[in-house]
């Protein structure tokens, strides 16, 4: 679609609904270190006010924005991609305070069925840190539910959301790409496993809170771990995880006089700073005898400042470590990947044909095109009585025929709840476009 | 005797390649076969000192030919125990090679008998002989232990995942393994010396004379105690316990060998010099 140039012609055509262009522009942790993606990462009132300072861009039609702590898309319908992409960049500056020039080259741009193509691998996890992990496709539902909820979403993105969630669905049942899941959650359990042999009886605390911290926690309770200790900024969320793991609670503050018992650390808070550093650490060591200490830092901008891994018998792995776990595990689902890879060409090419009938050249063509397959059909039924018997009965009747023919879709579609928004308004809608109450 | 001995070396050399080959390929029945040759050459190697000492009325430790052979007797048999404790797979690969390489160097020493030494038969010196040399053995394999310990410490710490990660037991398995066979090796050892003592004592009528191996043993002996008492009282273990590891067991390579080349002394009676 987007190899297609614009003439003169549909440009003049385009005025109004114009023929919209779909842009997808963003860095993911190939493209960009944690350090990178901490200083461009969305929380979700940022995705919030982002959103809606976006939409109220002239050049940008539609918007959505996904933020997760491996990447930071945004999809936007245009009309120009690459005035749009210029825009993007210097909105994405001002808003996050950050020149140009720290992130460019670690933006990737797809536009149209590159873009497509791009949130439908994304969606199935096949352009994921860990191919096959399942969060991704939550994430994008929550992004497109704020899109929704702020109404910068339109037809052209719900439309690609809801084939997206299905492509996404049908990957996961139709291949082996989800077997074995393996997820960075899942990935620092192996290496809980590789410094303590078995996990259990181990004792675990979690700071903060966050899926794949959550998962990782039950991870650790299905090898039988110890004590689960819950740390949270609101004691209350706190309280309520820890029932949830059948654990205990306990303040913000207490977190260093537990670090003398605990093994593995879990932390995922939405601090900006380290919530955990050095000098802390190093202060229990002889308390805990040299006992090793664990700490799995999920948490984009970190918690655990990386220096606490060079102190003996304790080890920090941030997300951008736990990757290097995962990407043995990776190779083995290739081949599942390339059957994903089929199921996502052609899901972007029915898509790209979707798009193409949205415009108003094709649909024209399209409606003469049918409007003449039910004439022809209707004319040779006729005709099939012999010329004797067309006289003029026959003729009414083939033109009434011809008329429940053009109209049956459109009355079905009238009658029917299938679609979406307003009835009055798709009854003006109609109306006018058929000329209705001219005079 | 030759035969048998040709036999020995046969299945440790075996094991040592079915441990190798097991190390890279992963492959369950490598390291069983590995495992039954390493046995198998357990078995030929303890007919082969039987028969020695049978034949000479005596423990087979009068030269360097006999040590050697004693020694990688010691390890196989220490390696044996630990391994039905701890199922470190990969450890196969430094114990055999470790006894692989001390029958070969057996096998090259000359084996000259020694004059007939009534000294060589007491409760004492046999006592002595037996401690120190099992408890040389789990010292070395600590040592071992110690170095795959830094390896699988190191893949962690450095979280370049690569060949070891995988293919190493966990850190605690390893650290644990290395306390038992130091704790093991230092008992043992305490035994050899006390016994050691006992034993000059009676045939040169005093317990201490300087000799630069008693020496040596003791100052091994303190090295291991240092590190055993770190471990108990403050918890010394992990990275500093391993390279304590394999730094105690240079010394005991230095006493066992070192000592015999360089320094002279009474010991010498037991290495045909």
């Amino acid at each position: 679609m987007g190899s297609l140039p614009d003439s003169d012609q549909t440009a003049a055509l385009d005025r109004g609904p114009g023929k919209p262009r779909i842009l997808l522009l963003g860095l993911n942790h190939q493209t960009a270190p944690v350090a990178l993606r901490e200083c461009l990462a969305f929380s979700p009132e940022e995705t919030e006010a982002a959103l809606d300072a976006l939409s109220h861009r002239p050049c940008v039609r539609e918007a959505l924005l996904l933020s997760t702590c491996n990447r930071v898309e945004v999809l936007v319908t245009c009309d120009d991609p690459a005035r749009t992409i210029a825009e993007l960049e210097s909105f994405i500056s001002e808003f996050k305070h950050l020149p140009i020039e720290d992130f460019r080259s670690a933006l990737y741009r797809h536009v149209d069925n590159d873009a497509v193509r791009h949130l439908f691998r994304v969606a199935s996890s096949l352009d994921s840190m860990v191919v096959g992990e399942p969060q991704i496709l939550g994430q994008i539902k929550a992004a497109y539910g704020a899109a929704t909820h702020l109404r910068t979403s339109g037809v052209i993105l719900n439309r690609l959301l809801h084939r997206t969630f299905f492509v996404a669905k049908r990957i996961r049942t139709e291949t082996g790409i989800g077997d074995h899941a393996v997820s960075i959650s899942y990935a620092a359990i192996e290496l809980a496993r590789k410094i303590f042999g078995s996990l259990e009886g181990r004792r675990v605390l979690l700071i903060g809170a966050g899926e794949m911290a959550e998962l990782a926690v039950e991870h650790l309770i299905r090898h039988r771990a110890g004590e689960i200790l819950v740390a949270n900024r609101t004691f209350a969320h706190g309280v309520a995880l820890a029932q949830r793991f059948g654990g205990q609670a306990i303040r913000f503050e207490e977190i260093d006089q537990h670090l003398t018992k605990v093994d593995i650390i879990i932390s995922s808070t939405g601090a900006s700073g380290f919530v955990v550093v050095p000098a802390q650490v190093s202060a229990v060591l002889r308390h805990r005898r040299n006992r090793p200490l664990f700490f799995i830092d999920i948490a984009v901008p970190r918690d655990i400042d990386p220096r606490i891994n060079r102190l003996p018998n304790v080890y920090v792995y941030d997300i951008d470590d736990l990757k290097g776990v995962v990407e043995e595990n990776i190779q083995d689902r290739q081949q599942e990947a390339l059957k994903a890879e089929r199921i996502i060409d052609e899901a972007v090419l029915r898509f790209s044909r979707w798009r193409q009938s949205l415009e108003v050249v094709p649909t024209i063509v399209a409606l003469h095109r049918k409007l003449e397959l039910i004439a022809e059909a209707e004319i040779r039924k006729t005709l099939q009585g012999g010329e004797e018997a067309l006289d003029e009965a026959a003729l009414q009747r083939m033109a009434s025929a011809m008329i429940n023919k053009f109209l049956h879709d459109p009355t079905r579609f009238l009658k029917s709840d299938g679609y979406h928004g307003n009835r009055q308004e798709l009854l003006d809608l109609i109306r006018r476009l058929f000329d209705l109450d001219a005079r | 005797m030759q035969i048998l001995t040709l036999a020995t070396i046969a299945a440790y050399l075996l094991s040592t390649a079915g441990y190798l080959a097991f190390l890279f390929l992963q492959r369950r029945a490598l390291r069983q076969a590995a495992l039954a040759l390493l046995g198998l050459g357990f078995v030929a190697h303890t007919v082969l000192l039987a028969a020695g000492v049978i034949e000479s009325g005596h423990l087979p430790v009068h030269n360097l030919h006999g040590t050697l052979l004693v020694a990688g007797w010691a390890v196989t048999g220490v390696f044996l125990i630990i391994y039905g404790r701890y199922r470190l797979q990969v450890l196969g690969v430094y114990a055999a090679s470790l006894v692989l390489a001390l029958l070969i160097a057996a096998s090259l020493c000359p084996g000259a008998p020694a004059a007939d030494k009534t000294i060589f038969n007491s409760f004492w010196l046999i006592s002595h002989i037996v401690a120190v040399f099992l408890g040389d053995a789990a010292l070395a394999l600590a040592c071992g232990i110690g170095i795959l310990y830094l390896l699988q410490e190191n893949t962690i710490k450095t979280k370049h995942h690569g060949f070891f990660f995988r293919r190493l037991p966990s850190l605690d398995r390893l650290d644990a393994a290395g306390y038992a066979c130091i704790a093991t090796g230092f008992a043992l050892l305490t035994i050899g010396l006390v016994t050691g003592f006992v034993y000059a004592r009676a045939v040169w009528g005093r317990f201490w004379s300087a000799d630069p191996k008693e020496i040596w043993s003791v100052i091994t002996w303190l090295i291991y105690a240092a590190l055993l008492h770190q471990r108990l009282t403050v918890g010394w273990r992990g990275r500093r316990s391993a390279v304590m590891a394999i730094v105690g067991f240079a010394m005991v390579l230095f006493t066992f060998f070192g000592v015999n080349f360089m320094l002279k002394g009474h010991h010498g009676v037991f290495t045909g010099q």
